[in-house]
């Protein structure tokens, strides 16, 4: 989504757009980023505490304790961990010392530097804050080091830091604890001087996971739904049971009956709410609720309606996005032609806490409490319900137990749906809106389904001579307020992204997007399009491959290595081959064979970062694969964390292995068909392959690592499946076709 | 009224005898490190020890677990506990955590049982907890660590 953030950028650099200042007024205004990155002290005297005054992004209290506020949400990627790392490289901090904090909602201090808002998304959390963050560190050194010079009467530049000690070579040494009050009085550097990559100590090297004790202890105040506030009431909504669909008529009586239910309320536009005393009640409560929907003007299409509609479009003309050469005649007149029709379901995140959200009105103030990925978006939201100034609206965010994309949401209806139940009860009481693991599955917000259709042609010599390629996929931007940035001239980037750059050597390459109108809401997921077009090409060259009988990681090694003439995209294809060579080096590849088990091999480049994955399977005796090994090799320019680069590669890999084997949301009549685990299958320990990372060592600039690894893994998979069957597994998920 | 023992304390409750464990820990009692996932028992994210043995808080009703020792991720201890927590945080497991106390009360109640499990133990053992971030290989390598100091 990398992409996606550009464009943004570009927007908020537009403040004509009228749209995009009603979402994000102040964003809007703030373009202007890293000039200032530092408040200096005089500016802090107003009763400010000597603590809070080491920019916007550090606190450093009297006890030594130095916290790294975080601008970014962290479900599980560890950007806290990140951007204390930064932090304590340049301030020359102790690991012991540093704690992690979410910063408050404030799109002036805390934007991403990626997009102009505050949010956190296209695994950008390091990437933007890179420089900004380690910026933050070396100005707080600095006055630190102005402080004890002033203290100790030496010249500044005389003074050490090392492990959170200042020093002197007369003796003289000093705590960040002890000069913290000085140091927040001197005046911040207008310049301050980086680390070259050399003197890093910790960038690169190891960093412990700030988050990682309390998770391993059951801390409390850690997540959305651990939030417990004095007086509070839960509320569970009945969202209607079509997308689209509105409350008919509801009887409440044997809901009103269950002891513990306050009171039930209609939430015009959203459904049924039972409030309770607590979580239990509430649920009681709305099982007991008799509801009528209407479903006039909802969407009531099934999915497998929808996949036909969809496989007819794909057989029909649409806007281009690409078109390179001719591809028509080149596939005319190819010496072989491989053809390829692929279905891919629509996929609810299935994060292991489901949404919720704590929301306090008092008068023209609200306060929320929860995992909060958009913070800008859902600040301005909750004050357009509510009818409150924006300023008025404070954002507290807690961990996010896991997202995948789910959390943020141009339209925020998690925040609607919240201050409208609040406003409507209208009673100064925190209410925390629950989704039960059945709302959350159900709720919509999904990858969308879609179809692609590829014929791809090769010459005599096996060569790829032309790519015709059809998308049909709901557009995730379309009808929200990013639509003008992301969607031109009938093309929505996310939808494209991943074919659009494909950067194999292809002569003539041709390729269409159709964006049906369908009534169910679609969001991001873990990697945005790159699910879909990573296995579509990636399948797709080991079919072009095996037709031309050349083993794969040769047919990918020589449509990588002919110079384009384009110089980005010979770069893409030179990290591409960097990862290539080494996952072929980690797997000790030598074809799709390896004695009773099949392999696979694909390579994608999303979020800037280049992964390539070896897949080892074996068949059990019922037909189905059983995923033993996958190798991967990722090169995401320099790894500030290298061991949470690779465990994000390992969760990517698996999140990635459970859609492609068992995950589909299916509808029947409109009505979503899956509602828990035991329908939405998840990946267990069982079916978790043996993984092997390696992080390229790269001078690079930093890009994403928390969604990257996940592309390459479905159609690693498949090439093992095209490998012991003959067949590409086209349709998703395998168990569809026995294959798990 | 119910009487219920949790980490060694008791504790004296009124909610309807109906109401799952899980939502008395979490809503009556504060102890919000059993977490909710799924509430059919096909997640783990709510696993407590009933006596010892590792079950499902959203499938107890508190009136079942009276008279029974129930511990929590606040409150469990004892050799297997501290290796595993120690192994948790020595190999880095978690990435969002919300699922990994039940993960933590599972593989205690497995090297409680097995102290020198295979991966097949392992698998078996760990099988109903899901990790949606997918930390199970960690998990699995954490398990084996644990093991290797209790014994040493």
């Amino acid at each position: 989504m990398f992409h996606v953030m550009k464009r943004l950028q570009e927007a908020a650099a537009r403040p004509t757009r009228r749209n995009f200042l009603k979402m994000s007024a102040v964003a809007a205004g703030g373009l202007v980023v890293g000039s200032r990155l530092t408040l200096p002290g005089a500016a802090l005297a107003e009763g400010a505490a000597a603590e809070d005054a080491f920019t916007p992004f550090i606190r450093i209290s009297p006890d030594g304790l130095v916290t790294v506020l975080n601008k970014h949400l962290d479900m599980g990627q560890g950007n806290a961990t990140g951007l204390a790392t930064l932090v304590a490289e340049e301030l020359d901090a102790s690991p012991e010392q540093m704690r992690a904090e979410f910063a408050p909602a404030d799109v002036e201090r805390y934007k991403n530097l990626a997009f102009g808002m505050q949010g956190t998304g296209g695994s950008t959390a390091i990437a933007n804050s890179f420089e900004q963050y380690r910026k933050a560190g070396a100005t707080a050194r600095a006055m630190l080091v102005a402080a004890a010079a002033k203290a100790w009467g030496v010249p500044a530049g005389e003074i050490t830091v090392s492990g959170g000690t200042l020093s002197h070579s007369s003796g003289k040494s000093g705590t960040f604890g002890e000069f913290a009050e000085a140091a927040a009085k001197m005046e911040a550097p207008a310049e301050v001087t980086l680390k070259s990559p050399d003197q890093w100590v910790y960038i690169g090297k190891s960093f412990p996971r700030l988050d990682v004790p309390n998770k391993t202890v059951g801390a409390p105040n850690t997540y959305g739904m651990d939030v417990q506030r004095e007086n509070m009431l839960v509320a569970v909504l009945t969202r209607p049971l079509a997308f689209g669909g509105k409350v008919k008529s509801f009887n409440a009586d044997a809901a009103k009956a269950v002891k513990g239910v306050v009171d039930v309320i209609e939430v015009p536009g959203h459904g049924v709410a039972v409030l309770a005393t607590s979580t239990w009640p509430a649920i009681k409560g709305r099982e007991a609720l008799e509801i009528e929907w209407d479903e006039a003007g909802a969407e009531t299409r099934s999915s497998d309606a929808l996949f036909a509609e969809y496989r007819e479009l794909a057989e029909t003309a649409g806007p281009v996005f690409r078109n390179d050469g001719d591809a028509e005649a080149a596939i005319a007149g190819a010496a072989t032609v491989v053809e390829q029709v692929f279905e891919f379901p629509y996929l609810a995140h299935g994060m292991m806490e489901p949404m919720v959200l704590t929301i306090h009105v008092e008068g023209d103030r609200a306060t929320l409490w929860y995992p909060s990925q958009f913070q800008t978006v859902d600040q301005q939201t909750a004050a357009t319900v509510l009818g409150i100034p924006v300023q008025n609206v404070t954002i507290n965010t807690l961990y996010g137990g896991g997202s995948f994309g789910r959390r943020t949401s141009p339209d925020a209806r998690h925040i609607v749906e919240a201050a409208s139940i609040a406003k409507i009860w209208g009673k100064s009481q925190p209410i925390k809106l629950v989704y039960t693991r059945e709302d959350d599955t159900r709720a919509g917000y999904y990858r969308p389904m879609g179809v692609h259709k590829v014929r791809a042609g090769l010459d005599a010599d096996g060569n790829l001579v032309g790519w015709h390629h059809r998308i049909v996929q709901q557009s995730l931007m379309s009808g929200t307020f990013m639509e003008q940035f992301m969607v031109h001239d009938g093309i929505d980037e996310t939808s494209v992204e991943g074919v659009k750059d494909a950067s194999y050597a292809i002569p003539a390459f041709h390729a269409e997007l159709h964006s049906p109108k369908v009534g169910v809401p679609v969001l991001w997921w873990r990697s945005v399009g790159h699910t879909q077009t990573g296995y579509v090409v990636e399948a797709m060259m080991d079919k072009a491959a095996r037709a031309a009988g050349v083993d794969p990681l040769e047919f990918r090694r020589r449509h990588l290595s002919q110079p384009s003439g384009i110089a980005e995209r010979d770069k893409d294809n030179a990290r591409k081959l960097g990862v290539l060579d080494k996952v072929a080096q980690m797997s000790g590849w030598s074809g799709s064979q390896n004695g009773e088990r099949f392999r696979g091999i694909a390579v994608h480049k999303s979020f800037n970062t280049y992964v390539a994955e070896v897949a080892e399977v074996s068949r059990r005796e019922d037909g189905t694969f059983k995923i033993e090994n996958v190798w991967c090799a990722v090169d995401c320019g320099v790894a500030v964390n290298p061991d949470n680069v690779k465990a994000q590669m390992e969760g990517g890999i698996g999140y990635g292995l459970a859609a492609v084997l068992f995950s589909e949301i299916t509808l029947t009549d409109g009505h979503v068909d899956q509602l828990n685990f035991d329908t939405y299958r998840p990946l267990r320990i069982e079916e978790m392959p043996k993984v092997e990372v390696e992080v390229l060592a790269s001078a690079e600039a930093p890009s994403g690592a928390g969604e990257p690894g996940t592309p390459p893994v479905g159609p690693a998979v498949a090439n093992t499946i095209l490998a012991a069957t003959g067949e590409l597994p086209a349709v998703l998920p395998l168990t569809k076709a026995g294959l798990a | 009224m119910i009487r219920l023992n949790i980490n060694g304390q008791d504790r004296e409750i009124d909610v309807d005898p109906d109401t799952p464990l899980l939502w008395v820990l979490r809503d009556e009692l504060g102890m919000t490190g059993t977490k909710y996932g799924c509430g059919i028992a096909a997640c783990g994210a709510c696993t407590v020890h009933l006596d010892g043995m590792a079950v499902r808080s959203c499938q107890t009703m508190a009136s079942d677990a009276e008279g029974m020792s129930i511990v929590t991720i606040e409150g469990v201890d004892g050799k297997a506990a501290k290796a595993v927590q120690d192994a948790w945080r020595e190999l880095e497991v978690p990435q969002c955590g919300y699922c990994q106390s039940g993960q933590i009360l599972a593989a205690t109640a497995l090297l409680a049982e097995t102290p020198k499990p295979s991966d097949e133990d392992i698998d078996m053992a760990m099988s109903g907890n899901v990790c949606r971030c997918a930390t199970y290989t960690r998990i699995r390598a954490a398990i084996h660590r644990a093991a290797e100091t209790m014994e040493g």
